[in-house]
């Protein structure tokens, strides 16, 4: 059987990382090197970097950094921020990085997805997909370069880029990043129903509950960012993981 | 460690090799790329990694000249070998997955997950999961209970021979996840990104003599 798995999400700012609410007011939480080797310790299941920056810029992924990244990283790791074509995510694999996700350069070009997968195998390719919910309380495809709405219902985004060669999705509700208030499970649920993919749920997870929570809904995997670098109450910057045990005791309920 | 000998990464443009590359060393061991027949020769114990499609693996291995090589060194001469992911696929006769005949160094065949009968079950096969070591092998531990792997895969391999499966793990069905006969090797899962479990077996391959 295979175990869900419980994926940190960092967000990469230049050489440091951050952690956002709802996607802004970013705020540095540490050294990615020195992160990374915690998390090394503490045998999490997989990492995703971000870089927030890259695709709002125009600029390429920062291939000397994540190649120390990847270079630390004994276990898998997906890097995603800035990759526009399949030479880009090749030279990602090359540097050992294991995935890549990819959001604004697909929703722009969707064979971008399939190109890659080509390369690399579908397996390779997460395509990274933000929901948000607009002024009427409906849930909108998201384009977070940009920091629009986009047109095409995320659920229809959501199957073509399956289509398109996506061999994973990163879905994140932006309304909960960063917030520790849970994740979005009405959303985690008709995803998930529409997905023969993997599907990583993203958003909200303030603990263990949450994550199991997210996992009954049919999610592979949930990833989570406030909760590995934040302590209590008043944010304390401390990156974490729980124990195996703890783990284990959590998800216990699922099988 | 460094007094053994170096451990050559065969290099034909299939997969990450860099990550099998700094696990390796960080377990001590002197690493070399082999891309070229003559440094395939050489190699005095290999690593065959490879990620993404079966044909297109066997296809390098070909336009790189590294067939030939590879059969001398992995059949004549015993050079200890270790194919990770595609790299123990490519070890079989061959592939659901193709048409281009394997190296056949293992009687083994390579087939697609069937998992139809079960919704809950996806392919690839990926993430962590335990494995059962049928028998004590010189890279897996048949007394620690729990190891457990990294898998991206969704073919899957199934040996002639019950005696060359070192470990199994499961996924809808039984699949191999480790074999090997004689100097040759085979795991499906990614020990260089399996933390201390990946490290334990790169850090045995290294230390097996040859």
């Amino acid at each position: 059987m295979l175990r869900p798995r419980i994926i940190p999400s960092l967000l990469l700012k230049g050489d440091g990382l951050v952690k956002t609410r709802r996607f802004r007011d970013p705020k540095y939480v540490g050294d990615p090197i020195n992160a990374i080797r915690i998390f090394n310790e503490k045998e999490v299941d997989e990492l995703v970097v971000l870089d927030i920056e890259a695709s709002r810029r125009g600029q390429e992924p920062p291939y000397d950094l994540i190649g120390q990244l990847a270079g630390e990283c004994f276990m898998p790791l997906c890097y995603g921020g800035g990759v526009r074509t399949a030479d880009q995510a090749r030279r990602l694999f090359d540097l050992g990085v294991e995935k890549v996700a990819i959001q604004t350069a697909a929703l722009d070009d969707i064979g971008l997805l399939g190109r890659v997968a080509e390369q690399a195998g579908s397996q390779a390719v997460v395509a990274s997909i933000d929901v948000k919910t607009d002024w009427l309380g409906r849930r909108r495809l998201y384009a977070s370069a940009r920091g629009a709405f986009h047109d095409l219902p995320w659920q229809r985004y959501l199957q073509r880029v399956q289509d398109a060669g996506a061999g994973e999705i990163l879905l994140t509700a932006v309304d909960r990043d960063g917030e520790m208030t849970g994740l979005d499970l009405a959303l985690v649920r008709e995803a998930v129903a529409l997905s023969r993919v993997p599907l990583i749920a993203s958003g909200g997870a303030r603990g263990l509950d949450d994550i199991a929570a997210a996992l009954r809904c049919g999610a592979a995997a949930v990833a989570a960012g406030a909760l590995f670098v934040y302590h209590g109450p008043h944010r304390a910057v401390l990156i974490t993981y729980p124990e195996p045990e703890r783990i284990d005791r959590a998800l216990s309920a699922l099988a | 460690m460094s007094a053994a000998a170096p451990i050559s990464i065969v290099a034909y443009g299939v997969g990450n090799i860099a990550s099998v590359a700094n696990m390796l060393r960080h377990v001590g061991a002197d690493v070399a790329l082999a891309s070229t027949p003559d440094e395939v020769r050489a190699a005095r114990k290999l690593v065959l990694p490879g990620v993404g499609a079966f044909d297109y693996g066997m296809e390098r291995l070909a336009r790189a000249g590294l067939r030939e090589p590879l059969d001398e060194a992995v059949l004549e001469r015993r050079t200890p070998v270790l194919g990770i992911c595609l790299g123990m696929q490519l070890m079989c006769r061959s592939s659901e997955e193709g048409r281009a005949r394997g190296l056949g160094w293992v009687e083994a065949d390579v087939h697609r997950f069937d998992v139809a009968d079960d919704a809950t079950l996806k392919v690839p096969h990926m993430g962590w999961n335990v494995v059962q070591v049928r028998r004590e092998d010189g890279l897996l531990a048949a007394a620690e209970e729990g190891q457990r792997f990294y898998f991206v895969h969704s073919y899957h391999v199934q040996c002639d021979e019950a005696g060359d499966v070192v470990a199994t793990a499961r996924h809808g069905q039984t699949f191999v996840a480790a074999f090997r006969r004689s100097n040759i090797h085979g795991v499906q899962f990614h020990p260089e990104k399996s933390h201390r479990y990946g490290m334990s077996v790169l850090r045995r391959y290294a230390a097996l003599p040859c």
